[in-house]
């Protein structure tokens, strides 16, 4: 329904834009009706801005973005106008989504603007108390209240239910649940995982695998811009074929299973020792997941470090390959639905 | 020795009245302890920790006491707390990313704070390089500017600064929160390992996220509206909570295997009560699916098992749970 092809965006920076830095690079997927599609990835992985650029808020650098057969990056006034009345948004910070001053059901008066002129209120009021419903909110609770009166969940739900009320087929919800909290959390989840079976196609955007993996029918992992491995759901998390998968998942921390200690004999290779005092096998464990060592070190002196881990030299040829190289290595189908990016050493 | 804390009760003065946020709560952490304290937002989690190092304008003890190493800690006398501050008691803050000076090298902010402190960079130097490497960081990072810092970098520079003069008593702040599950690790296995050093004799791990506590934490406790709830060692917490707002809590997280196709989880209908004038009574009444008439009544915090204490009826001394049936 909707499909991203090769679509790479570029961010000028430096004072007068003299530097670039590629935020996506060659990402490809779509998203299909009645299914949620997770966007796993790091920060400065270009999963927002992926989700930006399908929602219109910045513009593709090159590749394009098909809804429907159109390409959405020509579409002005009335086209753009309807093209959102089928594609919305929900981001992260359900505080800064509302204008505080007002009441939060404004923003049922700013749909009924701009795309139902011709409703009649007593109508429109229906449609809202039976959208809220549907997002399993009580009107009676959340109308004609601040933002300050109702809960982060609440407002996130306020947000989809505004959603709802167009004709919607595709909701991007970046980050939606990272600042709600914990007991009413999975209730969001849940409702996201209810939108899929009346079509709505969703575009999940988060770093928290577990959260993707819990909701989510596909499943894309990004890392610096570019698709690693994307496909069903469950061969993703049961059958990790990059390591960068396979490295994240290790870091995820968990309720019942503590971390794995000790990933290798890689304390040497990182250069600190464990002659001054501390217990060896939990220092070596616990300065450096390979990806955090990637994290902390720059260009060569991150590779030479992460080189040694023997589950990162693979990542490693993947980062210098996608460094060094313009274009971006080919997904190869390994299995039916399991697709993963070929320098990444799969075996 | 290490950290008592009794009775303790701290308001927020509002125009509108008193806000308790931590209300009477009592725990101790032993040394070498790390207990992580976790609940929803609102819960006075952040405010406890705060008022163990430097209570705000607004903040007042309303009663209680602290003790740290056998040694009374002035929490609401805030010059007298001076001497303690970062010496004896130490916090990452919450945001500890924008806790650094932009305009100041690493090295030079820390030479600043070493000497506001009656201490010289100088000879701190070789430990505090030494703990930048421990960490994973190079020695080159007190050259440079915060700007030129990732965010996972940043939070454990700041943690090094925090525990750079050996305080009895750190106080973690959401360090996680704003991490990437890498880092996190990174920043989690860092806890541990600055316990193992006696770089902190106990250390109090504040946040939202079960899991992380799970991995790094003895104790866990668990607050609930102003109010302590649960308190026992991890695993207990994690595999056999007792109170029905922990056991709620754990069964809505899901973990990576869980699908919603085949097992949906629930969430806790409701929202925790105000803090200004709460309900009398259990805090957790009207959204605990086990309530009952005794919870008009406010549950007393006591031990039922060793180093296992609940604030529930149901677990209350001499008290059957209600019809028979124990919660699972």
């Amino acid at each position: 329904m909707l499909t991203v092809e090769n679509v790479t965006k570029v961010f000028k920076t430096g004072t007068f834009g003299g530097g670039s830095l590629p935020a996506v690079r060659g990402a490809s997927f779509e998203i299909r009706p009645g299914e949620v599609t997770s966007l796993i990835g790091e920060s400065g992985s270009g999963k927002s801005t992926l989700g930006k650029m399908i929602l219109r808020l910045t513009p593709v650098t090159s590749g394009t973005i098909t809804f429907e057969g159109t390409d959405i990056a020509g579409l002005k006034g009335k086209r753009l106008r309807e093209y959102y009345r089928h594609v919305q948004g929900v981001f992260q910070d359900p505080f800064s989504s509302y204008n505080p001053v007002f009441r939060a059901d404004r923003v049922f008066a700013t749909i009924k603007r701009s795309y139902f002129p011709k409703v009649s209120s007593a109508e429109w009021h229906e449609r809202v108390a039976a959208s809220l419903e549907s997002v399993g909110l009580n009107p009676v609770d959340v109308l004609d209240k601040f933002t300050h009166q109702l809960s982060g969940g609440q407002l996130q739900r306020i947000l989809i239910a505004r959603a709802l009320l167009l004709d919607i087929k595709i909701l991007v919800a970046d980050e939606i649940i990272s600042m709600i909290d914990a007991s009413t959390r999975v209730d969001v989840l849940n409702l996201l995982a209810n939108l899929k079976s009346r079509g709505l196609g969703v575009l999940f955007i988060t770093h928290d695998l577990s959260l993707g993996n819990y909701i989510s029918e596909r499943t894309i992992i990004l890392r610096r811009g570019v698709v690693v491995e994307m496909g069903a759901t469950q061969k993703v998390f049961d059958n990790p074929q990059h390591d960068y998968t396979k490295l994240l998942l290790t870091a995820v921390p968990r309720l019942h299973k503590k971390w794995e200690a000790g990933l290798g004999p890689e304390q040497e290779a990182i250069g600190v020792g464990s002659e001054d005092g501390g217990r060896p096998g939990r220092y070596s464990r616990s300065s450096m997941h390979p990806l955090a060592a990637m994290h902390t070190r720059k260009g060569r002196r991150a590779q030479a470090a992460a080189a040694e881990f023997d589950t990162a030299a693979a990542l490693v040829r993947t980062d210098t390959y996608l460094r060094t190289h313009e274009e971006v290595p080919p997904l190869v189908e390994i299995e039916e639905d399991h697709f993963v990016v070929t320098s990444a050493g799969a075996k | 020795m290490g950290l008592k804390v009794d009775h303790l009760r701290i308001c927020y003065r509002t125009l509108r009245g008193d806000v308790t946020a931590v209300d009477d709560v009592t725990f101790d952490i032993a040394d070498g302890e790390i207990m992580g304290l976790a609940g929803e937002s609102g819960c006075g989690k952040s405010t406890l920790g705060n008022s163990l190092i430097r209570m705000d304008v607004r903040m007042h003890q309303l009663g209680g006491r602290v003790e740290l190493d056998g040694e009374e800690l002035p929490i609401s006398d805030a010059k007298a707390m001076r001497d303690f501050r970062f010496k004896q008691v130490s916090i990452v803050p919450q945001y500890a990313m924008s806790a650094l000076n932009p305009t100041r090298r690493v090295g030079k902010m820390v030479s600043e704070l070493l000497r506001s402190r009656g201490f010289d960079y100088k000879s701190a130097l070789p430990e505090l390089e030494r703990r930048v490497k421990l960490v994973g960081l190079d020695a080159d990072i007190l050259r440079r500017y915060p700007i030129e810092l990732s965010g996972g970098m940043k939070q454990r520079v700041v943690m090094i600064i925090s525990t750079l003069l050996n305080p009895s008593l750190l106080i973690a702040d959401e360090i996680t929160s704003a991490l990437d599950v890498s880092t996190q690790r990174a920043v989690g296995e860092m806890l541990l390992e600055f316990r193992d050093r006696n770089f902190v004799k106990t250390t109090m791990v504040i946040t939202h996220d079960l899991s992380i506590l799970a991995q790094v934490a003895d104790t866990i406790l668990i607050m609930y509206a102003g109010k302590l709830a649960e308190k026992a060692s991890s695993d207990v917490v994690i595999n056999s909570p007792l109170h029905p707002y922990t056991q709620l809590l754990i069964s809505s997280l899901p973990e990576v295997g869980v699908r919603h196709d085949e097992k949906t989880l629930v969430g806790i209908p409701g929202r925790p009560p105000p803090l200004l004038n709460p309900p009398a009574g259990c805090r957790f009444r009207d959204r605990c699916p086990f309530a009952f008439d005794r919870c008009e009544a406010e549950p007393p915090f006591v031990e039922v098992k060793p180093g296992h204490s609940v604030a529930c009826w149901l677990h209350a001394d001499g008290v059957p749970p209600a019809g028979g049936a124990e919660p699972c």
